[in-house]
C-alpha cells in the first residue's frame, strides 16, 4: 500500500507535466481542428529558454520560467501566423504535414544551434530536498512542480471562463462564423490561444528539466506525444478532459515503471490510446455527435 | 466500340522505355560505372516509391489517413528475415512472407480501427505503428532492440525494379475498376457511397490490407538491402516520411506518389553533403511547399496513357479511365 | 421525437409533406438506414429491414438521393454513376488485377450503361466533367441518375426541386412522371414546392412534429383544415 502510494505520489507530478503540455494540444484542436504536432517541441524550446537564464543569465527559477513561457507565447504566436494561418482553409492533412514540419524543423534547428549534447539543469536553481512524512518520500520537486502546474491550470480556469478573451476563446471554437458575426476577431483569438498553449508547453518544458535534471533537443517527441494521447483519453477539445486525461497518463506510466517492464511504458501510452478509441473515441468527457444527412 | 482492338502503341511505348531504364542500369552496374553511393539511392528510391504508391492508396484513394505505414514495413522486413536468415529459405519465400504477415497485420488492426474518422483515425494507425515497433523492440528471438544484422543482399536490382513496377501496376489496375471507384466513392462521401449500396467498410478494409500488404513487400526489399534492420528505424518518423511524399506528390495521384518519392530520395541525398542542416532544409522545404502548394505536386491529377497518347499523336481513348 | 405510420403501394408516386422541422428528412433517413429506429418496423417488399446497414437496404432496392447534394464531387459525371453501377461489374478482384479481356469486356458494358442513364438525364455530353462544376440543376439530375443506377424499386427524392426555378421545377415533373413509368417503381417525395407535389403525387402525408397530421388526394389535403394551420404563414399550393 505504501509503495503504491509513492508510486502515486511520482505520478502526480509527472502527470501534472503531462496536463499541462495536453492543455495546449487541446486548446488548439479545440479552436483550429489542428494536431499541432510542433507542440511537444516548444515544450523542448521552453526547457532551453529556462536552463539559458538560469545558466547563463543567472536568473531563479521564478524569473526562469517567466521567461520561458513569454518567450514561448511568441514563439507559438509566430508559428501559427507563418505556417498554420495560411493553410486555414486548405485540407486537414496538408495542416497535420505542415504541423510536422515545423516540428522537425524546430527540433533539428535547436539540434543544429545547440549540438545534440545534453545539458545538465543547474542544480543550485532549485536545491533537492526530500522529506519523509510517514513512510513516504516526497521532495521539493514533486511538491513545487505540482502546485505550479495546478495554479496555472486554475489561472486558466479563470481566463477562460471569466474573461472576455475566454469568452472569444469558446465562442470561436463552438462556431466561427458566428462568432465573426458577432464582432470577435478570429486571428487575434487564434493568436491568444497559441500563446497560453505554448506559454503553459514551456513552463511544462522548465517543469521537465527539474524533474529529468537533463535536457536535449530531441526531448519533446516523447512527452508530446504520451500528452497528446492524454488529451485524446480525456477528450480533445475539452480543457477538462486534458486535466484528468494528463494526470491519468501520468500516474498509469510510473505504474508501469514501478511495477512492470520499462520497456513496455512507452507502448502502455499507446495502449491506453488504442483502447480508448476504440471504446469512445471522443474521450472520457467527449459528447457523441453523429453527421448530419 | 466492341470491336478488338489491338494492343495502344503508347503500351508498347511505355514498356519499351521501362524495358529500356532497366537495361541501362543493369549495364552501369555490371559494368560498374554506377559506384556504391548511386546504387544505394537507386534503391532507396524503388523502396520509397512502393511505399508511397501504397500509403496513397490508403490515403490518397480511400481518404483514410493512415499514420502507420511504417509499421507495416517492419512487419515485412522481420517477416521476411526470419524466413531468409534465420530459417535460410529462399528470397522469394521471405518476400510471400512479408507481404503475407503485413497483409494480415494490416487485417488485424485494420478491422478495429477503420470505423474511426479523421484524425482519430490518424492517431489510432499512429498508435498500433508505435505498438509494433515496442512489440518487436521485446521479441528475444528477433534480436530485440538491437536488431538482426547480417541479412544477405538479395535485393539485387531486377527484384528492386521489377516489384516496384509490379507494385504500381497492381495499384493503377485497382483503381481504375470498379473497385476502384467505390474505393474512391468512399473518399468522396463516405454517407452517400454506403447508401449507393457499397459497402464501404469491406473496400476500406481492401485497400488498408492492400497497402500494408505493399509495405511489407517494401520492407522485405529494405532489409535484404541494407545488411541489418532493427526496431527503431520503423519508428512513427518513418511513417511521417513516407506520408511526407505522399502529400507533396498530391493526395489520390500515383504518378504524383512516384515523382515525390523520386524527389524526396534525392533531395535526402543531395541534403546527406550538408549534415547538420539537412533535416532543417528538409523541414523547411516542407512547409513551404504545404503553404504554397497545399494539393501538392500532382493535386489529384494522373499522367497516364492518355497524356503520353496525345504526346505521341495517338486518338484513341485507354477502355478504363474517363 | 417522430410517431408514426405510413405505407406505400406498389408503383405508387406519394408525397410527403410538412413545415420545416416536420421530420421529413429523418423518415428518409429511417427508411434508407442512416438512423435506426427506436421502436417499430420499415417493412419493404414483404421483408423486414429494420436496422440494416444502409449499404444492404440500397441493395434491397431503396435508392434515395439528398436535400443538400451529395455528389462524389471531385470525380467525373460518369464515374458518379460507374460507381452506383459498382453491383453489375462481371468481374472479380483477380481478374481486375491482372486486365483479362473479360474485364474489359465488364468496362465496356458499365460504359455502356452509365452512358444511357446519363442519356435519359440529358447529360450525356458532360460525362466527362467533374461532378461539382455542373450547374445546380444538372447536379440534381445526376443525383436521381445516380441512384436510378443502382435499380431501385422505391426512389426516395428529397426536395428534388429545391433551388430550381419554375421552369426547371416543370421539366422535373414531367421526368418524375416519365421514370416512373418507364421504370416501373414507387416514388416517395419530399417537397416543399406545393406546386410540384400537388402537380405529380397521387397521394399525400402531411407530417408536423413528426406525426401524421392528414393523409389523402392532393385535392384533400389542399382542402384540409388542420394542414392549412400548420402551414399557417406558409404558402399553401
Amino acid at each position: 500500500m505504501l509503495e503504491f502510494l509513492q508510486q502515486l505520489i511520482n505520478g502526480l507530478s509527472l502527470g501534472a507535466i503531462y496536463a499541462l503540455i495536453a492543455l495546449g494540444y487541446t486548446m488548439v484542436y479545440g479552436i483550429i481542428m489542428l494536431i499541432n504536432f510542433a507542440h511537444g517541441d516548444i515544450m523542448m524550446v521552453g526547457a532551453y529558454v529556462g536552463f539559458f537564464s538560469i545558466a547563463v543569465l543567472g536568473s531563479n527559477i521564478f524569473a526562469a520560467l517567466i521567461f520561458a513561457m513569454l518567450s514561448c507565447a511568441v514563439l507559438g504566436v509566430l508559428i501559427e501566423k507563418i505556417a498554420y494561418k495560411p493553410l486555414r482553409n486548405s485540407s486537414r492533412i496538408a495542416a497535420l504535414i505542415t504541423a510536422i514540419g515545423v516540428s522537425l524543423f524546430l527540433e533539428y534547428f535547436t539540434l543544429f544551434l545547440l549540438t545534440p549534447q545534453q545539458r545538465v539543469f543547474p542544480e543550485a536553481a532549485f536545491p533537492l530536498h526530500k522529506y519523509q512524512i510517514g513512510g513516504l518520500l516526497i521532495s521539493n520537486k514533486d511538491i513545487f512542480i505540482f502546485a505550479l502546474a495546478v495554479i496555472l491550470m486554475i489561472a486558466l480556469q479563470y481566463i477562460i471562463k471569466r474573461t472576455r478573451t475566454g469568452k472569444a476563446m469558446r465562442a470561436v471554437s463552438l462556431d466561427r462564423e458566428a462568432a465573426i458575426l458577432m464582432g470577435i476577431s478570429v486571428d487575434r483569438t487564434i493568436s491568444i490561444t497559441f500563446a497560453i498553449g505554448s506559454s503553459l508547453a514551456a513552463a511544462a518544458g522548465v517543469m521537465i528539466g527539474i524533474y529529468y535534471n537533463t535536457i536535449n533537443p530531441l526531448m519533446g517527441i516523447i512527452p508530446g506525444l504520451k500528452a497528446f494521447v492524454a488529451a485524446v483519453l480525456g477528450g480533445i477539445g475539452i480543457i477538462p478532459g486534458a486535466m484528468v486525461g494528463g494526470f491519468l497518463m501520468g500516474i498509469l506510466e510510473t505504474m508501469v515503471s514501478g511495477y512492470g517492464s520499462t520497456l513496455y511504458r512507452d507502448a502502455v501510452a499507446f495502449g491506453v490510446l488504442i483502447l480508448i478509441l476504440l471504446v469512445k473515441p471522443t474521450g472520457l468527457f467527449g459528447k457523441d455527435t453523429g453527421e448530419k444527412v | 466500340m466492341e470491336k478488338k482492338r489491338f494492343v495502344p502503341r503508347s503500351f508498347l511505348i511505355e514498356v519499351l522505355v521501362l524495358a529500356g531504364i532497366f537495361t541501362l542500369v543493369q549495364y552501369l552496374i555490371v559494368s560498374g560505372l554506377l559506384n556504391e553511393y548511386y546504387q544505394i539511392n537507386l534503391s532507396s528510391m524503388c523502396i520509397n516509391i512502393i511505399l508511397a504508391v501504397s500509403l496513397n492508396l490508403i490515403n490518397g484513394f480511400t481518404g483514410q489517413l493512415s499514420l502507420g505505414h511504417a509499421g507495416f514495413m517492419a512487419v515485412g522486413a522481420y517477416a521476411a528475415v526470419v524466413v531468409t536468415t534465420i530459417y535460410s529459405q529462399p528470397f522469394i519465400l521471405g518476400l510471400l512472407a512479408a507481404c503475407l504477415a503485413a497483409g494480415l497485420a494490416g487485417l488485424i488492426i485494420g478491422v478495429p480501427t477503420l470505423r474511426l474518422k479523421g484524425d482519430y483515425l490518424a492517431i489510432a494507425t499512429l498508435g498500433f505503428g508505435e505498438i509494433i515497433r515496442v512489440i518487436l523492440q521485446n521479441i528475444d528471438f528477433i534480436g530485440g532492440p538491437a536488431g538482426i544484422l547480417g541479412i544477405p543482399r538479395y535485393s539485387t536490382w531486377p527484384w528492386l525494379f521489377g516489384l516496384t513496377i509490379f507494385t504500381i501496376v497492381i495499384i493503377v489496375n485497382l483503381i481504375n475498376s470498379s473497385y476502384g471507384r467505390a474505393i474512391i466513392s468512399v473518399r468522396e462521401d463516405e454517407v452517400a457511397s454506403e447508401l449507393m449500396g457499397i459497402n464501404t467498410t469491406n473496400y476500406k478494409v481492401l485497400a488498408f490490407v492492400i497497402g500494408a500488404l505493399f509495405a511489407g513487400l517494401a520492407g522485405a526489399l529494405y532489409a535484404h538491402y541494407f545488411y541489418i534492420i532493427k526496431p527503431s528505424t520503423f519508428n512513427f518518423l518513418k511513417s511521417f516520411d513516407i506520408l511526407v511524399m505522399v502529400v507533396l506528390g498530391g493526395l489520390g495521384s500515383t504518378t504524383g506518389a512516384v515523382i515525390a518519392a523520386i524527389f524526396v530520395t534525392m533531395l535526402t541525398a543531395a541534403l546527406q553533403t550538408f549534415p547538420a542542416i539537412r533535416m532543417v532544409l528538409y523541414a523547411v522545404t516542407l512547409v513551404v511547399v504545404m503553404v504554397y502548394r497545399p494539393q501538392g505536386l500532382m493535386g489529384n491529377k494522373e499522367w497516364g496513357r492518355r497524356t503520353w497518347g496525345r504526346i505521341w499523336g495517338e486518338k484513341n481513348e485507354p477502355l478504363a479511365n474517363k | 421525437m417522430l410517431d408514426f405510420n405510413f405505407h406505400l403501394e406498389d408503383g405508387e408516386l406519394l408525397g410527403l409533406i410538412g413545415p420545416n422541422g416536420a421530420g421529413k428528412t429523418t423518415v428518409f433517413n429511417l427508411i434508407t438506414g442512416v438512423y435506426k429506429p427506436d421502436e417499430g418496423n420499415i417493412i419493404f417488399s414483404g421483408r423486414d429491414i429494420t436496422g440494416l446497414a444502409p449499404y444492404t437496404i440500397c441493395q434491397q432496392g431503396i435508392a434515395r438521393t439528398f436535400q443538400n447534394i451529395r455528389l462524389f464531387k471531385d470525380i467525373s459525371v460518369l464515374d458518379n454513376v460507374r460507381i452506383a453501377l459498382h453491383k453489375d461489374a462481371p468481374y472479380g478482384l483477380l481478374k481486375t488485377l491482372l486486365r483479362t479481356p473479360g474485364f474489359f469486356q465488364g468496362e465496356i458494358e458499365i460504359n455502356k450503361k452509365a452512358r444511357e442513364y446519363l442519356q435519359i438525364f440529358n447529360l450525356e455530353d458532360k460525362a466527362g466533367e467533374i461532378a461539382s462544376s455542373l450547374p445546380y440543376g444538372e447536379q440534381r439530375r445526376l443525383e436521381i441518375a445516380r441512384a436510378l443506377a443502382t435499380k431501385p424499386t422505391l426512389l426516395i427524392l428529397d426536395e428534388p426541386a429545391a433551388g430550381m426555378n419554375p421552369n426547371e421545377t416543370r421539366e422535373l415533373m414531367d421526368l418524375i412522371r416519365w421514370i416512373r413509368k418507364d421504370f416501373g417503381l414507387s416514388i416517395l417525395l419530399i417537397e416543399h414546392d406545393m406546386s410540384l407535389v400537388m402537380g405529380v403525387c397521387e397521394r399525400i402525408y402531411v407530417l408536423d412534429y413528426g406525426q401524421v397530421i392528414a393523409e389523402g388526394l392532393p385535392e384533400e389535403i389542399r382542402r384540409n383544415k388542420r394542414v392549412i394551420e400548420a402551414y399557417l404563414g406558409e404558402e399553401v399550393g
